[in-house]
């Protein structure tokens, strides 16, 4: 028998954790770009806003989703590090010279090698992301009406926030940072389950760049729209 | 005719022993044949060494052959040098040029821990084998040859995963230093054949649990370990023993 706990702890199971949760807030991702693309729209923020009244509506169960992300996203982000921790301690001693790839089919990039970095700015990202909209929005946010009914004019805070050039520069630098952890994130969490044959990785691994590359222009074209929008 | 020679410079590990501090020291070698191996050049440095009264360069060395998996280090931050599919016994001076400065270290992990020099002690591999990369047989007479079918492909599949030499060029090229290609490759020989399948479970969890306390790192997917690979083992070897590793989890024995 192979106990649970020890399972998890073992370097396969290990993986396992940061594949699940790694391909679980890939889909928030997706989720939460499907939604921000009403920013697009130019309709003076109705339809973005609508779009978030949607989520203020759901009242508790909204908090109930919060806690349920943040868990996910601290089981990563622990996990990751004491993984990270674990490998560093497994070359005590480094090379003079570092490791220069062989090539072939060898993913050894900038993407690949610095995991820990992008995740940490990724997570030094959120806790500015979340102050900056989600809770802004209850502090400083002004009201509008959606459909009739007193709502946050949450579009009203992204563009005034946009027309700084330095928020439009951290969001899009956040974001290429994004596409770079993606880039090796998206494969490795298929690779780590070994849901990998390899006929298929190759082409997995190029559907990785491509997904990385969309994911963040979708988002990083926002505030640069908004910026050239508004100017 | 005069055949042309060569002149490289090396920077080399040398260690004393395990406890040990290490540093490099710079060697000249000249009259380089270009077609000596790459330890043979080391052999008239030592050679020369020797002559000076001074200690030679140890490393590790059997078949020269390329297929017995006892030499290696790292050339210029690549295991076994820059020449694909191929041990450092068979990686040759050709492949440099003339007044090279080339750096020259041993495997470098807290599993590999250095012994001398370029020596380092790897049996850290001969106990995950001992875990489980094996088949019980009884004793009594012996079995009929043919007895259990085994398909063409998947014996080929099996032989292309046993090829692999233990050489443990994977965890020095691996930036975590994780040994998942070479335990990856020894489960999946044995779980691809029948013979290997009744003590399978029991395997994958004793060989990954040794793994880990050997102090091997994680896997992270890079590849690199494929790349350096004298025996070109592949990936998919490392996503097989996942997926024993999930059955595994999910089995009742």
């Amino acid at each position: 028998m192979l106990p649970l706990k020890r399972a998890l702890s073992s370097p396969i199971g290990r993986k396992f954790v940061m594949s699940i949760s790694g391909i679980a807030l890939v889909l928030f991702v997706i989720v939460h770009l499907l939604g921000n693309l009403t920013l697009y729209i130019p309709d003076g923020g109705e339809s973005f806003n609508r779009y978030a009244a949607g989520f203020e509506a759901l009242g508790p169960m909204l908090y109930v989703m919060e806690l349920g992300l943040l868990a996910v996203i601290l089981l990563h982000a622990f996990w990751g590090i004491s993984t990270w921790l674990r490998n560093r301690r497994a070359r005590p001693e480094r090379y003079a010279k570092s490791i220069a790839t062989k090539g072939g089919g060898s993913n050894l990039n900038i993407a690949s090698r610095n995991m820990a970095i992008t995740g940490s700015f990724l997570f030094f990202f959120l806790i500015i992301h979340v102050w900056h909209f989600r809770v802004r929005k209850e502090t400083v946010g002004e009201k509008t009406t959606v459909n009739g009914q007193e709502a946050t004019d949450l579009y009203a805070l992204v563009v005034g926030s946009f027309e700084n050039p330095a928020w439009v520069f951290f969001y899009t630098l956040s974001m290429v940072v994004l596409a770079f952890h993606l880039r090796h994130g998206f494969w490795s969490a298929l690779q780590s389950l070994g849901a990998m044959k390899p006929r298929w990785s190759k082409q997995i691994y190029a559907f990785g760049l491509i997904f990385a590359i969309l994911l963040a222009l979708g988002f990083l074209g926002m505030p640069i729209y908004l910026f050239l929008a508004a100017a | 005719m005069a055949q042309e020679t060569m002149t490289v410079h090396l920077k080399v590990w040398r260690q004393a022993g395990p406890e040990e501090s290490g540093s490099f020291q710079n060697y000249t070698a000249e009259n380089v044949n270009p077609h000596m191996s790459f330890l043979e050049m080391l052999d008239v440095v030592n050679e020369d060494l020797i002559h000076k009264g001074e200690e030679p360069i140890e490393f590790d060395s059997d078949c020269r052959e390329g297929i017995c998996g006892t030499c290696g280090f790292v050339i210029n931050g690549q295991a076994h040098g820059e020449e694909r599919g191929t041990t450092v016994c068979q990686l040759h001076m050709r492949s440099f040029s003339d007044g090279d400065t080339i750096v020259i270290e041993p495997w470098r992990a807290k599993a590999f821990p250095v012994i001398k020099d370029l020596v380092v002690d790897r049996r850290a591999f001969d106990r995950i084998i001992a875990a489980g990369g094996y088949v019980s047989v009884g004793t009594g007479p012996k079995p009929d040859a043919n007895s259990i079918k085994v398909g063409k492909d998947v014996s080929d599949q099996a032989f292309d995963s046993a090829a692999c030499i233990g050489c443990g060029a994977c965890v020095a090229a691996c930036p975590n230093a994780s040994a998942s290609l070479f335990t990856g490759a020894k489960i999946t020989q044995l779980a691809m054949l029948p013979q290997g399948h009744p003590e399978r479970t029991r395997r994958v969890r004793e060989m990954v649990h040794q793994m880990q306390e050997e102090g091997f790192g994680n896997c992270s997917n890079i590849g690199e370990c494929e790349a350096v690979c004298p025996k070109e083992i592949s990936l998919s070897n490392i996503a097989k023993m996942k997926r024993e590793y999930l059955r595994a989890m999910f089995s009742d024995s």
